[in-house]
């Protein structure tokens, strides 16, 4: 694997109330490389996109970037346009906040448009569109800035099975043109598996690293990867630690109470 | 007297049926279709103003008791040009109130947005001007602004209309979407672009929700505030009329200015629901057709 975009040395993160969301995250994310964060809910890898992005501070440890410039863009679970305004409008939105015109960010908007497969959807509103070409508007305004590292959080996670790979397919085509850095959140073991470089298990309660499974298995990953051993051999080692990592460790396992016990 | 308002926020967020009902219908009354929908709650009023007509001839009601429809009709037609530019009086501080009421409930609302300690400062004071009966309070506007009894009477509608927006606006640029909010700061947005292109636009429906509550406020904060100025007034409005013949026990003419109050406060709330749908027609639930 190639340089190191991002380096996530021993991170903590509590929060005011006490919960401690991440404790001791230690991660590389390589320049180029599709990662996946997976994990049950409220194990922090939302968390860990936030920090990334800027959104939030880690408690402790610290996040080192290889580049000064950092190009980063961000696909929230739910598409999070703006009612109020045409798919034009949302997806300029980024370059707006930049100060550009919308007549000088056409031909990029238009790009961006194009990447996900929405011309002639230019001027409709968010409520004409179903929840899948909402997701890809979303994904058109990330794109439009031109970045180098996407990170993505749960972005398919609202959709229904069939727009989900779908989406996912495009992803990686996209992916493959170009060369981002991706970093994707989700909590569906196959998407990870069929997208990633490397799928890293998160366990709750503190959030933490519980392993990291590579998938070695070569880009273009067509659809029939989905129906391979070689595919289940990996969800099943991610579901495996996953459950591991579900289990409580000793010194975080609560007294047994009353009710619980035999 | 206080003026009962219901919190407004609610009247936004839980529309009762009847109230779309009743928006549906000015909505097709106003694109001119003639339809079934409309017909109901004419019929209705049509029956009531005849079993008034009726009960007032059967019972031989004295007109300074209670006058019929037909006499109340024919005393606005013989009393119009009075009652008429009487009326145009009292809109003009209505529309002034309102305006007013509008610009400054706006600004109000994003200054409290700015920090949460101004808002806790201040919103309290907004809450008591809220509050604070209007005919107690209108004598004494009346004597501070004693050169011009209409700034007076301004004053006093401006003070009943503007809550609802205040608090409306307040309350629509805190809830615009979070998801939204962390992507206009990954972007590096400024407070200002937050502030126009996010907090603006995802308070708009709220605003407006504020806007037509705020609007029939200001006419009836106008017509309070007339009544108790009561006839000192240089320029009259539509108030003084009604004041004036209930002195003089020309009831008819009483009902004549009193129905035209009435007409004026639904104008001005079919005007502004139409001004919201028409904002609001291509994103916003409120403003798209019903389904059955």
């Amino acid at each position: 694997m190639t340089a190191t975009a991002i380096a996530l040395h021993q991170i903590n993160k509590t929060y005011a109330n006490g919960t401690t969301a991440l404790q001791g995250v230690d991660l590389n994310i390589y320049t180029g490389e599709l990662v996946s964060l997976v994990g049950p809910s409220g194990c922090g890898k939302s968390t860990v996109l936030k920090l990334v992005a800027g959104l939030d501070q880690p408690t402790h440890g610290h996040i080192a970037w290889q580049t000064r410039e950092r190009h980063l863009a961000f696909v929230f679970q739910d598409a999070a346009l703006m009612p109020w305004a045409t798919v034009v409008d949302n997806v300029h939105l980024p370059l707006k906040l930049k100060g550009q015109s919308l007549r000088a960010s056409r031909s990029r908007i238009q790009a961006a448009l194009n990447l996900v497969a929405l011309q002639g959807f230019e001027h409709s509103y968010p409520r004409q569109l179903s929840g899948g070409m909402k997701m890809r508007v979303s994904i058109a305004r990330a794109l439009v800035t031109q970045p180098q590292i996407l990170l993505m959080d749960e972005p398919f996670g609202a959709l229904d099975e069939i727009s989900r790979s779908r989406l996912n397919g495009e992803l990686l085509q996209l992916w493959q043109q170009h060369h981002w850095t991706v970093v994707f959140v989700t909590h569906n073991i196959y998407e990870a598996v069929y997208l990633s470089h490397r799928v890293v298990v998160m366990g709750a309660q503190p959030g933490r690293i519980v392993a990291t499974v590579a998938v070695d298995e070569p880009y273009p990953r067509s659809e029939s990867f989905r129906t391979t051993p070689q595919f289940n051999r990996y969800c099943r080692e991610v579901a495996h630690h996953l459950a591991i990592g579900d289990a409580p460790t000793p010194d975080s396992m609560p007294s047994p109470s009353p009710s619980l016990s035999p | 007297m206080t003026l009962k308002v219901p919190p407004s926020s609610d009247l936004k967020l839980s529309r009762p049926p009847s109230r779309t009902a009743r928006r549906s219908v000015i909505a097709k009354l106003w694109s001119g279709a003639a339809h079934t929908e409309a017909i109901a709650p004419l019929l209705v009023g049509l029956c009531a103003l005849l079993l008034w007509e009726g009960a007032v001839r059967l019972l031989g009601l004295p007109p300074y008791l209670l006058p019929g429809p037909l006499l109340v009709l024919k005393t606005l037609v013989q009393e119009w040009p009075d009652l008429f530019s009487s009326l145009l009086v009292t809109l003009q501080i209505t529309v002034l109130a309102f305006l007013a009421a509008t610009v400054s409930g706006v600004l109000l609302a994003i200054l409290f947005t700015q920090s949460k300690w101004i808002e806790r400062s201040l919103f309290p004071y907004v809450v008591i001007l809220q509050t604070t009966p209007i005919v107690a309070i209108a004598p004494l506007i009346i004597i501070w602004l004693k050169n011009s009894t209409f700034a007076a009477l301004v004053v006093c509608a401006w003070i009943v209309a503007l809550f609802p927006i205040v608090s409306n606006t307040t309350l629509g640029l805190n809830s615009a979407d979070r998801t939204l909010q962390n992507l206009f700061r990954l972007y590096g947005a400024s407070r200002w672009q937050t502030l126009w292109y996010l907090r603006l636009p995802s308070a708009m429906p709220y605003f407006l929700g504020g806007l037509r509550i705020s609007g029939g406020l200001a006419l009836i904060g106008a017509v309070v505030a007339e009544f108790v100025a009561g006839t000192g007034g240089a320029r009259s409005g539509i108030a003084y009329q009604i004041l004036m013949s209930s002195y003089k026990l020309q009831i008819p003419r009483m009902f004549a200015a009193l129905s035209l109050t009435t007409v004026l406060g639904v104008l001005i709330f079919v005007g502004l629901t139409w001004l919201s749908d028409r904002l609001l027609r291509h994103w916003h639930d409120s403003a798209l057709p019903r389904e059955h």
